[in-house]
């Protein structure tokens, strides 16, 4: 293609990125380094209090969280690799014609099946 | 050369944070230590031009089962506070496991007739790997959703439970 | 060899720059369009018209103490803003802001690199995004941060898959997952006449994504103090910042580069249409602000999942079906 590196080479295509990753992580690294040494700290134990807008803390922070949390990572991990199976199809699509319609369908509509199903289940409210 | 080198480093990123994953005490940090290795793997993959596996890596993976890992640990009780152990008194058995493991894949990986030598090297594009998914792998790729489809019911089911 | 990573590091500085000059003005540009909405005049005494208001807010923060609840987790605590910041950075490794162009008689491409699957790399990097509130959230051990953390993770995962599925109408209608393939195939009609369903899709995953009005409950200053970056201060509060309003800049560019034709665009030259597309999002974004009240949580996760994410399957299906019928 016309806007491939000259040498065709994949791997030439991702050394910008890599380059470019590597800029950012040293200024995002650079950044709180300077704030530490600038800043200075000179911490006192009311300082050091959770904030909890002036009253003490009570009891733990660490509790447990309600499981519908992990119902909506779990149903995100699924309809997220649903969105990732639909991208090869989607660059393929037009040279597959109505046979990759049809196979499509199949495959949507088993995961639209899943997501009536939570739905009458209440897996998605949120009371 | 340039190549291998990168290979090297890649596998340190892999792996230096693996060894953290499981003897850190933390177990969040445990679960964190996870991203690093799967940035690791998807260098690997982009050295293997395998682009859009390393894409999916990095979405998947990094993007959305570790952060389910650190719900489930959140959600467990006491799960993010105390300081853990990682071994107990069984990990003589578990060594020796994987032990017998390794010995096993490395006499796979010497008995393999790897292709060497110059050659066109495979294409792993969005495109090739949506024909093939779309043509000779249909039947993969429809069982795929049924997989799906099963996971979800079995996490509701799961969660209801718990009510 | 050393000059791909020369030229790449150039542009790579510059592009940083850029953005985050870029951030800094969204700032004060957020806070006197606020201002005038509000019939006030916001910041105008630092420098003329506020114009250095940015830059002293930046010193003020760096100057600001360094301080944290003793009983954070200390490694995590100080990686989260990190976190956020590169995952808001990195995505401009991908995202073009123009064409090839002559520049001082050589063709300089105005991207840093050109991948076959620079949209997913954007979405990766979008997803990345979620730990820093996660952990921050988690580390700094307060109840309102924790809160504001759950909250924050289940809305970004949720509205994440909204603008995973607008995306994928999108590559189905262009037919690439190469952003520049992308913008190319809106050569003769914006993808947003092609595309409204998954333009609105993503317009609102987008002000989900970064936390913005109606959708800004991780900050629902009101119930939770500061949401997940309560106990966060100084340049760590600041690196928060940059992740959100640089946020801001990428889903600006991202919607100008899937659904207004990026660069193309009558008579000026195509730089400058992605700055003027990209910046009339922002002050869309910022208009939103001032004008919609915040959705309460049970609502916005209803919302995410009953409406957004059906709508989009069904928008994927729709557009299949039209291009069936077309033909391409």
């Amino acid at each position: 293609m016309w806007f491939r590196t000259p040498g065709g080479d994949l791997l030439l295509d991702y050394i910008p990125v890599l380059v470019h990753f590597v800029i950012v992580v040293g200024l995002t690294a650079a950044l709180p380094a300077l704030h530490a040494l600038v800043g200075g700290s000179r911490p006192t134990p009311p300082k050091m209090e959770p904030y909890e807008s002036g009253v003490w803390t009570i009891g733990s922070t660490r509790e447990r969280v309600p499981i519908r949390y992990y119902l909506i990572a779990m149903l995100f991990i699924l309809f997220d690799i649903e969105t990732v199976f639909l991208f090869p199809w989607a660059v393929v699509y037009r040279r597959l014609g109505a046979f990759g319609l049809i196979e499509m369908l199949v495959f949507v509509g088993v995961l639209g099946a899943g997501l009536i199903y939570a739905w009458k289940r209440g897996a998605l409210e949120w009371e | 050369m340039g190549t291998l080198a990168a290979f090297f480093i890649l596998s340190a990123v892999t792996l230096i944070p693996a060894v953290v994953v499981v003897t850190s005490k933390n177990i969040v940090r445990s679960a964190l230590a996870l991203v690093p290795t799967f940035f690791g793997i998807t260098g690997l993959y982009i050295l293997l031009r395998a682009e859009f596996v390393a894409g999916i890596q990095v979405l998947i993976y990094a993007g959305a089962i570790t952060v389910l890992i650190l719900f489930v640990i959140m959600l467990t009780e006491g799960g993010t506070g105390i300081r853990i152990r990682q071994v107990n008194e069984q990990v003589p058995v578990g060594a020796l496991a994987s032990a017998v493991l390794a010995a096993l894949l490395i006499w796979v990986f010497l008995r393999t007739p790897w292709p060497q030598g110059p050659g066109a090297l495979p294409e792993y594009t969005a495109a090739q790997i949506g024909t093939t998914l779309l043509s000779s792998m249909v039947l993969v790729f429809e069982v795929t959703s049924l997989v799906l489809l099963i996971s979800l019911i079995g996490a509701i089911i799961i969660a209801r439970r718990e009510r | 060899m050393i000059t791909v990573v020369l030229v790449a590091a150039v542009k790579s500085v510059a592009l940083v720059v850029m953005v985050l000059l870029g951030f800094a003005y969204a700032t004060l540009l957020e806070r006197r369009l606020l201002a005038r909405f509000q019939l006030r005049y916001g910041p105008n005494r630092t420098g003329p018209f506020g114009l250095l208001q940015p830059f002293a807010d930046g010193i003020k923060l760096i100057f600001k103490e360094s301080f944290m609840p003793a009983t954070a987790d200390r490694l995590i605590y100080w990686l989260a803003p990190a976190i956020s910041m590169v995952a808001a950075l990195f995505v401009y490794a991908v995202i073009p802001i123009g064409p090839e162009i002559r520049f001082f008689g050589a063709t300089v491409s105005l991207y840093i690199a050109d991948v076959n699957v620079g949209i997913l790399l954007v979405l990766g990097a979008s997803s990345i995004g979620v730990y820093g509130v996660i952990l921050g959230g988690w580390s700094s051990n307060n109840k309102y941060a924790l809160l504001g953390c759950l909250r924050s993770s289940a809305q970004l995962i949720s509205y994440e898959l909204a603008i995973g599925l607008a995306v994928v109408s999108v590559v189905l209608t262009a037919g690439s997952l190469s952003l520049v393939d992308i913008v190319n195939a809106q050569q003769r009609l914006w993808f947003v006449a092609l595309q409204p369903v998954g333009f609105l899709l993503f317009f609102i995953g987008a002000l989900a994504e970064t936390n913005r009005a109606p959708f800004d409950l991780p900050e629902a200053e009101q119930e939770l103090i500061a949401g997940f970056h309560t106990e966060y201060g100084g340049f760590k509060f600041a690196m928060f910042y940059v992740g959100e309003y640089v946020g801001i800049i990428t889903m600006s560019l991202l919607v100008t580069t899937l659904f207004l034709g990026g660069w193309h665009g009558p008579l000026l030259p195509g730089p400058h249409w992605v700055a003027v597309k990209t910046f009339a999002f922002m002050c869309l974004f910022i208009w939103i602000r001032a004008t919609m009240p915040r959705v309460r949580h049970d609502q916005l996760m209803a919302f995410g999942w009953k409406v957004l994410v059906p709508l989009g399957l069904l928008n994927v299906v729709a557009t299949a079906v039209i291009v069936a019928l077309v033909g391409g």
